[in-house]
């Protein structure tokens, strides 16, 4: 019995030691920026390893002035967090009446939008630019927030739809219409706070969608004021290739919002992209 | 009934129209316009177009850059499928059975999903020109002691790699999320019928895990396959000499540098029948093991 518990700690040990090796691996290149964007461009070319010399914040500054940070992050919280808003007002209502009103319309209507998920984006990619660039529409926030809405629908509405189906009573709306409610004061004063464990799922997903995506920004936005993070990630890299350490700044200031909402929101988020990935 | 149906419709309007509208212009008008396009040799600007036929479609079955980049695509995919999933399921398995600081490492190996790709790329690439490079020089092992993205064979693997790198802590939640729907009795009673864990794996925990290998398999394999934003970070677009170039890279370049938008439509809806496809056989294969099981 002994002889078997040492070998059980043992065990136990080793793979301790053998995933907090590959953690280490997986946070490698995370290290590497980290300890560069400090050093200035002979330091990090001489050795990438070496902690910084001094801390010195001039790589920041470089990069902010370079990529417009402040405008290019206003740019990126702007447009994900109207886009996210709005792909949740529109889709949990339309998902509500699929839901509620079970003709033939809505039957047809919910399977264009399920089988409309399965189109990749580079299928409607050049008739979009086609299209919205013919109307003189492109290069606007607002359109791109307008293509988000479309483009994030019907995933919403589809996991918002199979929630509300299985998790919303539909005792509780027909109290609310006898106490009075119209249909839209049912909506929003009883539907929608019931849906919030959906919504916040539906939040995660999107955001991180929105906030990371670079190819449909890059046909929408052409003006170099509107760039979100991405955008001017991928400039400041056409333009500059030498100097090491204001790149790796710009890095690590595009990176260290994401983590930082990360760690106060993990439990939430994890949970999230789980249930996300499991639904759909 | 007559006033219920009146109802009804003025709550489609509220409720259900503007987005089903939005929807419509963003995606099913596109997509048909799409399909119009293909047989027009309409050239990105203008107005001016001609009808062609299957002119373009011709173009693309004798577009031999769109088919050895298709390849490509799909042998990047199959790697990326297989090693992913593989390192995620067994690193899924060792975190539920039982090891302190599960919370710790799900929220560390998660970390890199959410770097978008254009941000990843480029760190990777500081990484492969330097922080390998330097490693590979000192301890003299001559794999490393090269630049990894400015040779082909080796900057496809670098593709691999990145992406592996960034998707097994996401498929990794989705197998921890299948272990732990595992009843734990059935893990007794493995265990005291004298099974080692080797044989519980592979003959109790497999079979059980097979719906989390589905949504797995498909949600690594529907992101490899259109990788774009990683392909024009890491390698450029292409680098080096063009041998790294993705099936989605190929049909941007064809339509906005090469400006043949015709052919290039015709190319993403050749794309899109093969997703098409991918995702009829995994909602086939999906509905045939529920029945089974």
């Amino acid at each position: 019995m002994d002889h078997y518990a040492g070998k059980n700690v043992f065990a136990k040990v080793l793979k301790f030691v053998v995933l907090a090796i590959l953690l280490l691996f997986v946070m490698m290149p995370f290290i590497a920026v980290l300890l560069n964007a400090f050093k200035n461009n002979a330091d990090i070319l001489d050795n990438p390893f070496s902690l910084p010399k001094s801390l010195s914040f001039a790589n920041f500054t470089n990069a902010i002035q370079t990529m417009n940070f402040f405008h290019a992050i206003w740019n990126t919280v702007f447009i994900s967090v109207i886009s996210v808003a709005l792909v949740v007002i529109f889709s949990s209502m339309t998902a509500y009446y699929l839901a509620r009103h079970k003709g033939t319309l809505s039957k047809v209507i919910f399977m264009v939008l399920v089988v409309s998920m399965i189109i990749p984006f580079q299928a409607i990619m050049i008739p979009l630019v086609s299209i919205y660039g013919s109307l003189g529409l492109l290069n606007s926030k607002w359109i791109l927030i307008y293509l988000y809405i479309g483009s994030g629908a019907a995933m919403a509405i589809f996991m918002y739809h199979g929630f509300i189906v299985s998790d919303v009573p539909i005792a509780l709306e027909e109290a609310a219409t006898l106490d009075g409610c119209n249909s839209v004061q049912t909506f929003f004063l009883i539907v929608l706070p019931l849906l919030k464990a959906m919504t916040s799922t539906m939040v995660i997903l999107d955001l991180l969608w929105f906030w990371n995506d670079y190819l449909l920004p890059s046909l929408v936005l052409i003006n170099p004021n509107e760039r979100t993070l991405s955008l001017s990630t991928y400039a400041f890299y056409g333009s500059h290739s030498v100097d090491y350490g204001p790149l790796m700044a710009s890095l690590l200031l595009c990176v260290i919002p994401i983590i930082v909402v990360f760690l106060v929101m993990q439990k939430r988020i994890i949970s999230g992209v789980i249930a996300g990935a499991v639904k759909s | 009934m007559e006033s219920k149906r009146k109802t009804s419709w003025s709550k489609f309007a509220i409720f259900a129209l503007p987005t089903l509208l939005i929807f419509c212009t963003v995606i099913i008008v596109p997509f048909f316009h799409g399909i119009f396009l293909t047989f027009t040799d309409w050239n990105g600007i203008g107005s001016t177009f001609h009808f062609v036929g299957f002119k373009n479609y011709l173009y693309v079955l004798k577009d031999k850059v769109f088919w050895s980049d298709m390849l490509l695509t799909l042998r990047y995919s199959l790697f990326t499928v297989l090693l992913s999933n593989l390192i995620a399921f067994l690193l899924a398995y060792a975190l539920s059975t039982g090891i302190r600081g599960k919370r710790f490492f799900s929220v560390g190996f998660f970390t890199p999903n959410l770097i978008g790709g254009i941000v990843m790329g480029y760190i990777w690439v500081f990484v492969f020109q330097h922080i390998l490079v330097k490693v590979g020089t000192d301890l003299k092992i001559p794999l490393l002691s090269t630049n990894w993205l400015s040779e082909p064979d080796k900057a496809f693997w670098a593709l691999v790699i990145v992406s592996v790198w960034q998707s097994v802590g996401f498929l990794m939640l989705i197998y921890v999320a299948g272990f732990t729907g595992i009843p734990q009795e059935l893990l007794e009673a493995a265990s005291i019928d004298g099974s080692n864990s080797f044989q519980t794996l592979r003959h109790v925990v497999t079979p059980l895990m097979v719906s989390s290998f589905i949504i797995c398999v498909f949600i690594s394999l529907s992101r490899s396959f259109m990788v774009y934003d990683l392909n024009l970070s890491l390698t450029n677009g292409g680098d080096p000499y063009n041998t790294t170039e993705m099936v989605a890279m190929h049909v941007y370049v064809k339509a906005f540098s090469a400006l043949k938008y015709g052919a290039g439509q015709a190319e993403a809806i050749v794309l899109f029948l093969i997703v098409a496809i991918i995702s009829g056989l995994q909602v086939y294969f999906s509905k045939k093991l529920e029945v089974e099981s």
